[in-house]
This record gives structure tokens, C-alpha cells and sequence, in this order.
């Protein structure tokens, strides 16, 4: 097991640095010039490669590759002179636009897209899981019939239609949420109820998109695995259904999920980027999307982009590690 | 004094969107401790219908079962098929024990062995994971698994199917059932694999004092292992009687022409085998009469084309040798080449 | 004397097995057939038998090139197939052919019946006398199928009648061996016997080889002139059908026979049964010496160190064995 862990741990920091190194490459190789974008109005040639040099684009992308490599481990100082600013590690860059550190940005947004994605996650989980093993159980009769008509629902309706529905129809209309206040940021721990008004109809929102699948996966699983010869074993042992249901049928239907689950997770992590603009939530979606469109940031895409990056590598080795938790058989490896 | 189990008139039908199967049908049988009963049949034949229904396995709401499966317990008799499923379930690992064909994929991929034998013991027995755990390696020591306490901790994926079968075994065991049902328990093993499990079953039956019902296709088997005999043929016994009887004085035609067309290890002069003309019917349209005559080189020697009109019954043609065939005692010892 | 339509001498075939993964590496060898020597005459069937992971399947289809051998040579029509080309064997498969296992695995269920044996004229470019429909009715009639079904589809037919399509198929082109795979094993036991016939009376007709490839004793015995038993990979003993089922001198065969069970309870309950103690070894890691010595109650130090060569001992009877069981005729 050990070896396992290390293997994939050292696979897993490969992976990152190619990502990294892609990124960076991908930019050096894209032709909008951010010295150029990023100029203002009073813009001559002399301000573009002051722009440039301030930027620090004026040196070669292998440089400017181990600078920002450096950087993330001992921090580093942008700019010169008067305007030399000091980013502490890790630093992903500075902002030029927003005069800020990047790292400092992430730390403003990671909260509010963490706790976008976990009260979404957890009650997909819970809608989704519960409703597919109910409709399994129910199999062709009504309460399968009417999860289907949810799945259907859910899987074809796209979250900016949704989102927006029901922010108008049901948020905004029914007076929960005082439009000044949407998405406004509440510290879940000095006020949680400020906290959970601002999530909940976005939560509500995504887990409608992911809940869909997650119970269709479910049904088809627990209808597989209860035609299984085990389950059959386990019946003919004199073990009641509930047992059977809990300890046999579901250990082995919802494995699988742990994989999809992490994966989909990890997704959001990155930013929720329809949902945050819906419900005007600064997440890192937010700040991606700002630093894509409006500004051409590049320290924040850059940023951005190898979070999003980060979050789904680890979690792909946590959720392998997590089934051959769950599955003795994957051990083997 | 009844046997253990008695089965009377038990008759199981599936209704399906093509109509309704009739997997079995009047099967009546006793089978006592110390005894084996061998059921033989091919597929359709609805060897295993039955038994699944003695282990009160059927989902109710989607089988009509009608007659009656006694266990006579020392606490007194359970009819399964009329009993609550409560109580029937807490028969099954109990009173009454199964094992299946494939034991490849009849375990938990998840669970060790022992948590699935433990689990299996503390179901009936008051007793912590611990000493589940203690229960479960002597019962693989029992059924031969060297290194037994080591290896009640490995999963299934780690043991051959031979071994797998045994774990199988052992889970049945546990709770020293007075009946064991073993469907196809070696068509899956290989032939000296097969060989270690049917001594097996042998000894533990010895062991435990257990009725035991061995459900097969192959008569060789049956040969080994089996005091008395079913034979089945599309949902109905077609004989039934002692091991010898069976082999050496079939009374069914069914039976006569299956003896005829198995090769033997034994029989090396090269003689062509007498195979059985046609399909086994389907069990949806059963045809009026006898459901093997389409089958049967006999048929025309029964006057009054009765085969075709009238089902036969299951009428006993010699001591304890039943059967359900118009042929007279003469015809068929005439059908067996005159024995 | 006649030449062996079939020759096989020194076959052997390894898988390899990695470790998987990005980074896979090679973790080991499983040797399927590690070094078999066979021979099939004009009209003759060879049983070859053994357990699981024996090899015997892997032997047919190599046999066939549908593997490419790891070692060894195949000769088939005095001809050395051993290194051609997936090309250059095309012509040849005319002449050798295979009937599979799994009468519902087998046939393409998207294919009608005309479909599935007008292929093999189609994939070799000819088109029969008299017209290839023709020749496909005539074909299933001989195989005991109704020529009017024709049109019909996979699932239509039982699993008797499947196998009967796979025959067809396997003679339209009138081979002159054919590998026959299990074919028997997964019908029920009343068709066996029509199928097991059909193929007897087919072979009369056409002095067709077979290459019987089953691991039911009994129903080798029937069909074979003679039998090869092996055993992870290697082969045990080569005999005549009568010589190895009368007079078995391989520990292995013996035990094998003994197991086998015989339908008539006298028999049963007198005979001696020799169990075998434990289970395979892994053909991935198969045991030193004869690979036969972990279960082998007579294993002695020579049978964990040195492999015993396939040696003849008789006229026609071949043995791998350091200390073959003494002859009882």
C-alpha cells in the first residue's frame, strides 16, 4: 500500500508541473499581448515595454516559468523601485489590475466557492443517492415513475436557465433574498443564518443539475448489484432485506459514486462559474471569469487555472486512494 | 415418524408479458436426515424452481406457489410455502441451508471471509465480532482451508474457486442446518476439484446428521452421491425412486434415453450414442398429454393415442419406484433392451 | 504411410502480465503452453484435455494462428505456418477451422443465419456450384437445421441449433481440420448427444480431422482416437484412446480418470477415488521441475528439480513422467 501511495503521489506531482508548464506555454503561445491590454490610455510604444517589463513578459517563458515556480515557494517581489510590492509564499502572481496579490484574491474567493460546492455536494448526495435507491426500490412503479420525471428535469435543464428561474420565480419573488444583499459574503461562523441565505437557492440550484444524475446512476447501480449472486447468498443466509439492503446491496452499488463524486466535487472547486454570476457570488468562477473577459489578467487566469488544475489531480488521487479503501480487490496494485 | 422435509403437490408459476410459466408442477417428495435425494433435469426442467421455493426464495408478489413444503422441526412442523416470511427467513442459514453454482461470484467482493461467515453465525448467535470470527475459522478448518486463521481474514478475490466453494459450504454450515440444498454445487469446478467437494458434502452430511438435496444435470454425479432419485422434465417428476433403481430399471422413457446418451469414462467399445430427438418444450404452451412425448420413440406403442390426450400420472411401478409414463411394466422393460 | 495433416512440435505460448497504469511495467510471464508436441492424421480426432489453465484452449487457438506461437513450429499440409502472415494465412484458413464454446457468444446477433455462413464464401472470395444460398440450405439441412429458416436470427434458434449454425459454418468450406473448442460443454445434456453424433457422422463424410479440445472425460473418450492430457501448460501423457483410458501410467491421468464420475452407483461407491490434495498452481508462476509435483503424491526430490521430458514408452504411448505408474495390462 505504501508504495502505491507513493508512486501515485509522485505521479500526481508530475502531472502538476506538466499542467503548469502548459499553461504557461499555452499564454507565451496565445497572440493578445497583455503589456499591450493592460496600457491605459496614454499609450506609446516606451509605455508597452515599460508594461512589459513590468509584467515581467519581457524575459524568455522559460524564465518567466521558474520565477513563478520560485515564487510559490518563497514568495516574491513584483514590480521595482517605489512600486515593488512583496507577495508572500505562495505567490501566484500580482495583479497589476486590481493591485492586489493573486494569492490574496484566491483567499477572498476560495471560501466562497468552497462553501458553494460543498452545500451543493452534500445535498446532491443526499437528494440524489436517496431518490435513486428509492427508485430502485420502487422500480416501475410510481415513485420510480415520478424520480424519472426529476431526472428528466434535471439532467436537460441547463443551470443558467435554471439558476436564473429561480432567482426570479422563487428568491427574488418571494421575497427571500433582498436583491441588494445577493451574494453578499457572510462568515459562516460569525453569521450563519447571513451565511446560509446567501447559498441556499444556489445550492439549490446546482444540486438540481448533479442530484438528476446522481440518481439515475444510483437506481441502475442498486438494480445491478441486487440481481447479483451475492445478494442471493446473502438471502438464502436468512439475512432480513433491511440488512441486506444496507450491509450487501448498497456497499457495493454506491462504490462507484466515490469516484464521480470526488471528481465532480474537485470540478467545482474551480469555480462555479454560471452559478456564481447568477447569484453575483465572488468565488473564484467570479474572478476567472472577470480576469478572462474584462481584464486579461494573466496572473489570475493563470491562477485560476492551476487551482482548478490542483484540485482535480488531488482529488483523483484521493478518491483512488478512497476506493481501494472501499474495494479490497483494487489493493492489489 | 416423517422425514424432515416433505414437499406435497407444489406447484410454482411465474406470470411474464408472454403468459404464464409453468416452472413446476405437482411436485410431491420426502427427504430425511442422513439421506441424499439427487433432483436431475436439464434446464427448463425446473429442478431449481422447486428448491428455491422450499427455501422460500421466490419474491411472492411475482410467483404463484400453491401446495405445501413441511420442515418438521423439533419445535414442531413449518409449512414455508404458507408460513409469514418472517418466519421462513429465520429458517434460512438455520433450519435450512443453500449453496449455488457459481461460487465465483457468490460472495461479497467487499467483506472478508470471515465477516461474511461471521455475519452468517451471529445472525443465530449471540456472540461479538471476536468470537464470530473464532466460529468462522474452525468451520474452514472443518471444511479443509489450510492456514484456516490466516486466511479468514483475506477476501474472496483471494481464494480458486474450489476454495470458494468450501467458504460456500462453510457459511452453510455454521449454524448446523438440518437440511442442505446444493444446486449445481461442482458444474463449475474442474473434475478433480469436483471430486474433493462431493466428499466434502459427503463427510459434513455425516458430520451434521443433515438432509441433503443435490440439484444436477449430470448423472454421473448423481451416480455418486445420491440415495434416491427425482427426475424432472419440463416442470414435472417423471421418476422417482432409489439410486439403483433408477440406473438399472429406469421406468421412463425420459430416463431410458438420458442413460443412453451419456458417454461413459468406462465404456470404451466406440458404440454410437442414442441421442434424444428434438427440444425440451417450452414451459409458456406446455402441449396437452405427456409434455415428453414430441421426444419420446415409445410414444406409439401406448394404444389410444392416450400420450397425446391424457397427462400421465405419477404411479408407482415398483416398490418406492415411481413414474409418470402410460407404458406398461412390460413395454418399458422392452424400452430398456429387455433388463 | 500418411502425413500428419497437423504437426506441432515445441509450441509454446506466453502472455506477458504488467502491472498496468501509466507506468506500466512487465510484472511476469503467464506461460499458457509452454513446449507441446502434437500430431492429427487425415480423419483422426485428438482429445486434448486437461482443467483450467492447462493451456488446451490456448493450444487450439494457436494451433489456428490465431495467437502468434512465442516458440515452436506449426505445420499444417506439410507446410510451415509457423511464421506467416496474418495475409498469407488467409488462403489457408479454408482448410482449417473452429467451432467455438458458446453457442450464444459466438454468432453475431445482428446476423442472420444466411449472413453468418454465406460469410466464410464471402471472406475467401468464392461463390459455391449452384449458387451460395443454395449451398447454405444445403448446409444447414446436413447439420440438421431447417433451410427455411435461413432469415432467421441468433436469437430465434435454441442453443443446440446455435451450435449446429456454428458446425455449418465451420464445414462450409470443407476444411481439413477442424478445432473444436468445448462444443458440447455448454449444451444441455440431452443435445450433447445429437451434436456429439453430428459431429462423428460429418467427420466419416468428409475424413475430416478434429482437434478436440474439452475437459469432460467422458465425452473425449467417445469422440477421440486419441488423447492428450495436459497440465499447466505441458503435456502429461499422449496415448491412444484405449491405452491411456485402460492402462493410464501418469499420476495426473490417473488421478483425472478417477474422478471422473461414471453414471451407474455400483461403480461409484466401489471405486477408489485418488483425490488430489491443494490446488493449481499459477501459471504465472508454475512449479519448479514437473510442474505436476505440488499435488503429486508419489513427488519424489528428482520431480522438484528436473523437468521430465515427453518420453515414449510404448508404441504410440508418450509420457512426462520421473516415475510413471506401473503398467496393469
Amino acid at each position: 500500500m505504501l508504495k502505491y501511495l507513493l508512486r501515485r503521489v509522485s505521479a500526481t506531482i508530475v502531472v502538476l508541473t506538466l499542467i503548469s508548464m502548459s499553461v504557461f506555454l499555452i499564454f507565451d503561445v496565445l497572440p493578445m499581448d497583455p503589456a499591450r491590454l493592460t496600457c491605459g490610455k496614454a499609450c506609446t510604444p516606451t509605455v508597452v515595454e515599460a508594461n512589459r517589463h513590468r509584467l515581467g513578459l519581457d524575459v524568455p517563458v522559460q524564465v518567466q516559468y521558474g520565477r513563478w515556480v520560485k515564487g510559490l515557494f518563497v514568495g516574491r517581489t513584483y514590480g521595482e523601485g517605489q512600486a515593488e510590492i512583496k507577495c508572500s509564499a505562495p505567490a501566484f502572481g500580482y495583479s497589476f489590475n486590481r493591485h492586489e496579490c493573486v494569492t490574496d484574491l484566491l483567499k477572498e474567493a476560495f471560501p466562497v466557492t468552497l462553501s458553494l460546492a460543498l452545500g451543493a455536494f452534500i445535498l446532491w448526495l443526499l437528494v440524489g443517492v436517496s431518490l435513486g435507491i428509492v427508485a430502485a426500490r420502487f422500480k416501475n412503479r410510481w415513485p420510480d415513475r415520478v424520480s424519472n420525471v426529476f431526472v428528466l428535469v434535471g439532467t436537460s435543464l441547463p443551470t443558467f436557465i435554471s439558476g436564473i428561474l429561480i432567482l426570479l420565480f422563487v428568491a427574488l419573488k418571494f421575497g427571500f433574498v433582498n436583491p441588494i444583499d445577493l451574494g453578499k459574503w457572510h462568515n459562516p461562523f460569525t453569521d450563519p443564518i447571513g451565511w446560509f441565505n446567501t447559498f441556499i437557492f444556489p445550492w439549490i440550484t446546482l444540486a438540481l443539475a448533479y442530484a438528476a444524475t446522481y440518481t439515475r446512476f444510483t437506481r441502475s447501480n442498486v438494480i445491478e448489484t441486487s440481481s447479483e449472486d451475492y445478494i442471493r447468498t446473502a438471502r438464502a443466509k436468512g439475512l432480513s432485506e433491511k440488512v441486506i439492503l444496507r450491509k450487501h446491496t448498497l456497499r457495493a452499488a454506491l462504490a462507484p459514486i466515490v469516484t464521480i463524486a470526488g471528481l465532480d466535487f474537485a470540478g467545482l472547486l474551480g469555480g462555479a462559474i454560471i452559478s456564481e454570476g447568477i447569484f453575483n457570488l465572488p468565488g473564484l468562477g467570479r474572478l476567472s471569469l472577470r480576469a478572462v473577459l474584462i481584464d486579461y489578467d494573466l496572473p489570475v487566469i493563470v491562477a485560476t487555472t492551476m487551482l482548478a488544475a490542483i484540485f482535480v489531480v488531488v482529488m483523483n488521487l484521493v478518491v483512488d486512494i478512497l476506493y481501494a479503501y472501499i474495494d479490497p480487490r483494487v489493493r492489489v496494485a | 415418524m416423517s422425514a424432515f422435509l416433505e414437499v406435497k403437490n407444489l406447484t410454482v408459476s411465474f406470470p411474464t408479458e408472454d403468459g404464464l410459466v409453468q416452472a413446476s408442477n405437482d411436485i410431491s417428495f420426502s427427504v430425511d436426515r442422513g439421506e441424499t435425494l439427487a433432483v436431475v433435469g436439464e434446464s427448463g426442467s425446473g429442478k431449481s424452481v422447486t428448491s428455491l421455493a422450499v427455501m422460500g426464495l421466490h419474491n411472492r408478489k411475482a410467483t404463484n406457489i400453491s401446495g405445501s413444503a413441511v420442515l418438521n422441526l423439533e419445535t414442531g412442523p413449518v409449512d414455508v410455502i404458507s408460513a409469514p416470511e418472517e418466519q421462513v427467513r429465520r429458517l434460512r442459514g438455520k433450519a435450512m441451508s443453500m449453496i449455488f453454482q457459481d461460487p465465483m461470484s457468490a460472495l461479497h467482493p467487499y467483506y472478508s471471509i470471515g465477516d461474511q461467515l461471521s455475519e452468517a453465525w451471529r445472525l443465530y448467535n449471540d456472540g461479538d465480532k471476536k468470537a464470530g470470527f473464532k466460529r468462522a475459522t474452525e468451520m474452514l478448518e472443518l471444511v479443509g482451508i489450510p492456514d484456516a486463521s490466516k486466511r479468514v481474514k483475506e477476501f474472496p478475490h483471494q481464494f480458486s474457486g474450489g476454495m470458494r466453494q468450501r467458504v460456500m459450504i462453510a457459511m452453510a454450515l455454521i449454524n448446523n442446518p438440518s437440511l442442505l440444498i446444493a444446486d449445481e454445487p461442482t458444474t463449475a469446478l474442474d473434475v478433480t476439484v469436483q471430486s474433493q467437494i462431493l466428499k466434502l458434502l459427503k463427510d459434513m452430511q455425516k458430520e451434521f446428521n443433515m438432509a441433503v438435496i443435490l440439484i444436477t444435470h449430470d448423472l454421473g454425479v448423481v451416480a455418486e452421491v445420491a440415495d434416491r432419485v427425482n427426475v424432472m422434465y419440463a416442470g414435472k417428476i417423471v421418476e422417482q425412486g432409489g439410486a439403483d433403481n433408477i440406473y438399472y430399471r429406469p421406468d421412463h422413457p425420459y430416463t431410458i434415453g438420458l442413460l443412453n446418451s451419456i458417454p461413459r469414462v468406462d465404456q470404451l467399445d466406440g458404440k454410437r450414442l442414442i441421442a434424444i430427438p428434438g427440444q425440451p418444450p417450452s414451459l409458456i404452451n406446455l402441449p396437452q398429454g405427456c409434455s415428453f412425448r414430441s421426444r419420446c420413440t415409445f410414444a406409439d406403442q401406448v394404444a389410444g393415442n392416450l400420450c397425446a390426450t391424457v397427462s400421465p400420472t405419477l404411479d408407482e411401478k415398483d416398490s418406492a419406484h415411481f413414474s409418470r409414463c402410460h407404458l406398461t411394466e412390460k413395454q418399458l422393460v422392452a424400452a430398456r433392451g429387455g433388463k | 504411410m500418411t502425413e500428419p495433416i497437423l504437426k506441432v512440435t515445441g509450441l509454446k505460448k506466453h502472455f506477458p502480465v504488467s502491472t498496468g497504469g501509466a507506468f506500466s511495467k512487465k510484472k511476469g510471464v503467464v506461460k499458457a503452453v509452454d513446449g507441446v508436441d502434437l500430431e492429427v492424421f487425415p480423419g483422426q480426432t485428438i482429445g486434448l484435455v486437461g482443467e483450467s489453465g492447462c493451456g488446451k484452449t490456448t493450444v487450439g487457438r494457436t494451433v489456428l494462428k490465431l495467437y502468434e506461437p512465442t516458440d515452436g513450429t506449426i505445420e499444417f499440409n506439410g507446410e510451415d505456418i509457423t511464421k506467416l502472415t496474418p495475409r498469407q494465412m488467409k488462403p489457408r484458413r479454408a482448410q482449417m477451422q473452429m467451432i467455438f464454446q458458446d453457442p450464444f457468444a459466438s454468432l453475431n446477433p445482428r446476423q442472420t443465419v444466411g449472413t453468418l455462413i454465406g460469410n466464410t464464401f464471402d471472406i475467401q472470395g468464392i461463390t459455391p456450384e449452384g449458387g451460395k444460398v443454395e449451398e447454405i440450405q444445403r448446409l444447414m439441412k446436413r447439420v440438421g437445421l431447417n433451410p427455411e429458416h435461413i432469415n432467421r436470427y441468433p436469437h430465434e434458434f435454441s442453443g443446440g441449433q446455435r451450435q449446429r449454425i456454428g458446425v455449418a459454418r465451420a464445414i462450409a468450406l470443407k476444411p481439413k481440420l477442424i478445432v473444436a473448442d468445448e462444443p458440447v460443454s455448454a449444451l444441455d445434456v440431452s443435445i450433447q448427444a445429437q451434436v456429439v453424433n453430428l459431429l462423428e457422422d460429418l467427420q466419416e463424410e468428409f475424413n475430416l480431422s478434429y482437434l478436440f479440445v474439452a475437459h469432460d472425460l467422458s465425452v473425449v473418450q467417445h469422440i477421440s482416437d486419441r488423447v492428450v492430457v495436459m497440465y499447466l501448460g505441458k503435456v502429461m501423457e499422449d496415448a491412444d484412446k484405449k491405452d491411456l483410458f485402460l492402462n493410464p501410467r501418469h499420476p495426473y491421468t490417473k488421478a483425472l480418470l478417477s474422478a471422473v464420475p461414471v453414471p451407474d452407483p455400483k461403480i461409484g461407491r466401489a471405486r477408489e477415488r485418488i483425490i488430489l490434495q491443494g490446488d493449481l498452481p499459477s501459471p504465472v508462476n508454475p512449479p519448479a521441475g514437473c510442474v505436476f509435483n505440488t499435488r503429486c503424491w508419489k513427488a519424489q526430490d528428482k520431480c522438484r528439480t528436473e523437468v521430465p521430458e515427453l518420453l515414449t514408452i510404448n508404441t504410440g504411448h508418450k509420457l512426462a513422467c520421473h516415475f510413471p505408474e506401473p503398467a496393469s495390462v
